[in-house]
């Protein structure tokens, strides 16, 4: 299972500026190990924001997203004490929600 | 003798785990996600296949897409870049690294109420112009900036 995300959530003026900091590998399947063998991709593929049952970003990534990938991006609507979820899903199928409150 | 304990070994393996992600629901949300990621789109190697690959035709030009990032990145695996666009209804945004083994780097999708406006971080091979793809309206539009690479982030 992946580390947790680290979230951050916090108002900017009017809006809600998230930040977020993900920990995968980000392999690319371009790089060879040290025998030559091609080392297999494995990356975040999909990332959906929700806040209060609306998604409020979604996004597809190819391997060219750095390690450990950061996101940040700005919502309106929100206040302080809402929870905003953000979940990843990598080219394994696997999985990944955390959450946050808005500050 | 040993291979067909494997394959028993295997089989009841493989069985136990889809037992439980049916259990968990996990089902139909795995199938949804390979679905919502666009294979053809990352597949592609020039901005005009991107474009087609994501359902659109012939980008414009727009100074109303801003890309920010340093002009020159030392190190090419992590260049930071901030993509914004002031044009009415953006629907999604793309960024793009030209020289790149498949053009297409991330692309986000905006919904009513959320800033066209993402920072993220992204691999560049080698110098290379990168582009930020804005669809908007139901058209494309792009900008472009060179980012000169000093190490590269793909291999090397």
């Amino acid at each position: 299972m992946a580390d947790p995300m680290k979230i951050r959530a916090a108002m900017a003026g009017d809006k809600v500026e998230v930040k977020v900091l993900m920990s995968h590998e980000m392999e690319t399947g371009q790089r060879k190990d040290s025998k030559g063998a091609t080392i297999p991709a494995w990356f975040i593929q999909n990332v959906t924001a929700t806040h209060n049952g609306k998604t409020v970003l979604s996004a597809e990534w190819g391997p060219a997203v750095s390690k450990n990938p950061f996101l940040s991006f700005r919502f309106a609507g929100g206040k302080p004490g809402d929870k905003v979820i953000i979940t990843w899903t990598d080219s394994k199928g696997d999985k990944r929600t955390d959450e946050a409150t808005v500050s | 003798m040993n291979t067909s304990r494997r394959k028993v070994l295997k089989g009841g393996g493989g069985a136990a785990v889809l037992g439980l992600a049916m259990a968990a629901g996990l089902f139909r949300s795995g199938g949804a996600w390979a679905a919502d990621w666009n294979k053809a789109a990352f597949d592609t190697k020039s901005l005009a296949d991107a474009v087609k690959a994501m359902g659109g035709a012939s980008p414009v030009e727009s100074k109303d897409i801003v890309i920010t990032s340093p002009d020159i990145a030392e190190n090419g695996a992590v260049v930071p870049f901030t993509i914004s666009s002031k044009l009415p209804k953006t629907e999604s945004m793309a960024l793009l690294v030209e020289k790149n083994p498949n053009i297409l780097a991330a692309n986000f999708a905006i919904p009513d109420g959320t800033e066209p406006w993402v920072n993220t971080r992204v691999k560049m091979g080698q110098t290379s112009n990168v582009i930020a793809l804005v669809k908007a309206d139901g058209k494309f539009y792009y900008a472009s900036k060179e980012v000169k690479v000093t190490l590269g982030g793909c291999g090397g």
